[in-house]
């Protein structure tokens, strides 16, 4: 099942040229490349409907491009590929469905075989394990629809690692999260990619609560992509060639805003970021 | 003590046949049912099973013109129906409007042909026996078919178990991990229809949907576990119908027309009865410690 991979140094963990994705005609992605690196963690910021999930679906499999490659350590996308960790954005669940946390984190390890899940010491380890490095493990044994959404979110990482991953996909975590929550999550992702020296992709309205730990950052819009450093990308003329009209770049407490319309601040409206007015009022 | 028993049980209860009969097929059918309807309640999809189960009616009414079996009739539409819901795709079940129309669509064939059964068969218990259930009315056939139908639910829901966990709780995150997502949830809906065609059966094609998700409803209100909760659930479904089988067979010498009473009523008055019990006990003072104390 798990083909051992070398990983060497300098190799790409996911390498995407040249992609092409369309939706009926709609051209969605258009010639996107991308490529991170063994431990990295990405940021990939974009407003809505720029296409981050849909980018998402390609790296996973689930999608393919008209044009292009994908690789996942020099192999192609393929679903059930267990190189790739997925966290869902949400979990729909009702209040009283009979799953405990660690039934939800076994499915990590498990849940994609056929059968019952047959009771052994070495799989409660491993969940254990797991529940206790991200900091569940004290509600291992609550039923998941009354945790609260920064705990479900701990156990869906949790899941996501048990399939030991080199690159981690996580589609918009924070965005049901308190601020609080949110930077917890990031910071416990951080940790633990470093720890494990996974490469994390982390989809985000508002990039700062990543500030302090994105190594690069993947900027969506319009269908097109740029990746660099934060200071690199993050700047007027980068953001507006992207965007094909004038957007500016406000720094205001050490945190970074992005908007559109004309260049006065007041008449202009965030472009990616949603939570940016909750922020500034704590 | 043999006494009680004589209360209980009325005279000649284990020596019929047709009761013994109900009994067997009863407490087979409420167990499977139980155990499939855990999986209902977690997808969400006990309209889906009430739409089955209409449309399994009509099909059953069909039967009785043709003089077949009516379990037959059940299964046949029963499938049919369920394979036209899965092929309709996630946004079209969602919508509340298309079950909506859905449903009366169905009522109003299965109208139609218990109609027609009443007029052209002589028949004119039938729509009683479709709409309400035939436990007394077992030929031996549909012993075999009922277990046939059993076995080959058990086992496929022990194959698919986990995938269909998966799936249920995030289709996108099953993907990923390689789950055949289209294949396996359209495994569920056929057993869907078949446990939804046997309790049609047993306690009629308007009741079926109570047993099918009343005792699981219950289930998880007393268990956070999955595999306990369908085995509570199986529990309270065959009481349900046991007790129902001894009450029905009792109401045999009760007012007011001493013709007996029928079974689905027990049966869904019990899983009703059993529903309130497991709300009762959360609303309990001492309940909540209980949960604070399986928690930590
Ligand atoms: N399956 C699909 N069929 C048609 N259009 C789609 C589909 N999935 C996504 N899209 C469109 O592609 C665009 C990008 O979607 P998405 O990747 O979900 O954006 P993001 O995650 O960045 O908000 C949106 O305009 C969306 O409407
Ligand atoms: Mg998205």
């Amino acid at each position: 099942m798990i083909s051992p991979v070398k990983v060497k140094k300098g190799d790409a963990i996911l390498s995407i040229e040249n992609i092409r994705v369309q939706f009926n005609q709609r051209c969605v992605l258009n010639d996107v490349n991308v490529q991170v690196f063994p431990g990295e963690f990405i940021g990939l910021i974009g407003p809505n409907g720029a296409g981050k999930s849909t980018l998402f679906k390609v790296i996973l499999g689930l999608l393919s491009p008209i044009q292009g490659s994908v690789r996942v350590l020099g192999r192609a996308a393929k679903s059930g590929d267990r190189l790739i960790g997925y966290v869902p954005q949400k979990l729909f669940l009702d209040p009283n469905i009979p799953l405990r946390a660690r039934d939800l984190v076994a499915l990590g390890l498990d849940g994609h075989r056929w059968g019952i899940p047959l009771p052994s010491k070495v799989r409660k380890k491993r969940v254990d394990e797991m529940l206790k490095a991200v900091d569940a493990y004290r509600f291992a044994d609550s039923p998941v629809g009354q945790l609260s959404g920064g705990e479900q979110q701990r156990l869906l990482i949790a899941q996501a690692l048990l399939t030991d991953p080199q690159l981690l996909l996580l589609d918009e975590p924070l965005s049901n999260l308190d601020i609080k929550s949110a930077y917890e999550v990031v910071n416990l992702v951080s940790r633990i990619g470093r720890e494990k020296g996974i490469a994390v992709i982390l989809v985000a309205h508002d990039m700062n609560p990543l500030l302090s730990v994105m190594d690069r950052v993947l900027y969506l819009a319009e269908g097109k992509a740029v990746m660099g450093r934060v200071e690199d990308v993050f700047r007027n003329d980068v953001l507006s060639g992207l965007y094909g009209y004038p957007v500016e770049v406000l720094h205001v407490n050490g945190r970074i805003m992005v908007v559109g319309g004309n260049n006065s601040g007041i008449n202009g409206y965030p472009l990616e970021c949603n939570c940016c007015k909750s922020e500034a009022a704590t | 003590m043999i006494r009680f028993l004589n209360l209980l049980f009325a005279p000649g209860f284990f020596q019929n046949t047709q009761v013994m009969n109900a009994l067997l097929l009863g407490g087979v059918v409420a167990a499977i049912s139980g155990v499939v309807g855990v999986f209902v309640v977690i997808r969400g999809q006990s309209f889906v099973g009430h739409a089955i189960a209409d449309f399994g009616g009509a099909g059953a009414a069909i039967a009785v013109l043709m003089g077949i079996n009516t379990l037959w009739g059940f299964l046949g539409f029963g499938v049919l129906s369920a394979a036209v819901v899965e092929l309709m795709g996630d946004r079209a079940r969602e919508h509340d409007l298309a079950t909506g129309i859905v449903l009366s669509v169905a009522l109003g064939v299965e109208s139609l042909f218990l109609y027609l059964d009443t007029h052209f068969t002589g028949q004119a218990g039938a729509p009683m026996m479709i709409l309400f259930g035939s436990i007394f009315l077992i030929k031996p056939s549909t012993v075999s078919i009922v277990v046939a139908l059993t076995a080959a639910t058990t086992v496929i829901i022990i194959t698919i178990y986990r995938p269909l966990l998966l799936c249920s709780i995030d289709p996108d995150l099953a993907r990923t991990r390689g789950v055949p997502v289209r294949i396996v949830s359209l495994l569920f809906i056929v057993l869907l229809s078949f446990v939804v065609a046997e309790g049609s059966f047993i306690i009629g094609a308007l009741l079926s949907t109570a047993l099918l998700i009343g005792p699981a409803a219950a289930a998880i209100r007393i268990t956070h576990k999955l595999g306990l909760a369908m085995l509570y659930s199986a529990v309270l479904g065959t009481l349900a119908v046991w007790i129902g089988i001894v009450l029905a067979y009792d109401s045999f010498l009760w007012p007011p027309v001493r013709r007996g009473w029928p079974v689905s009523f027990f049966v869904c008055a019990l899983i009703l009865l059993f529903y309130l019990l497991t709300r009762l006990r959360e609303k309990l003072p001492g309940s909540g410690i209980m949960m604070v104390r399986r928690v930590t």
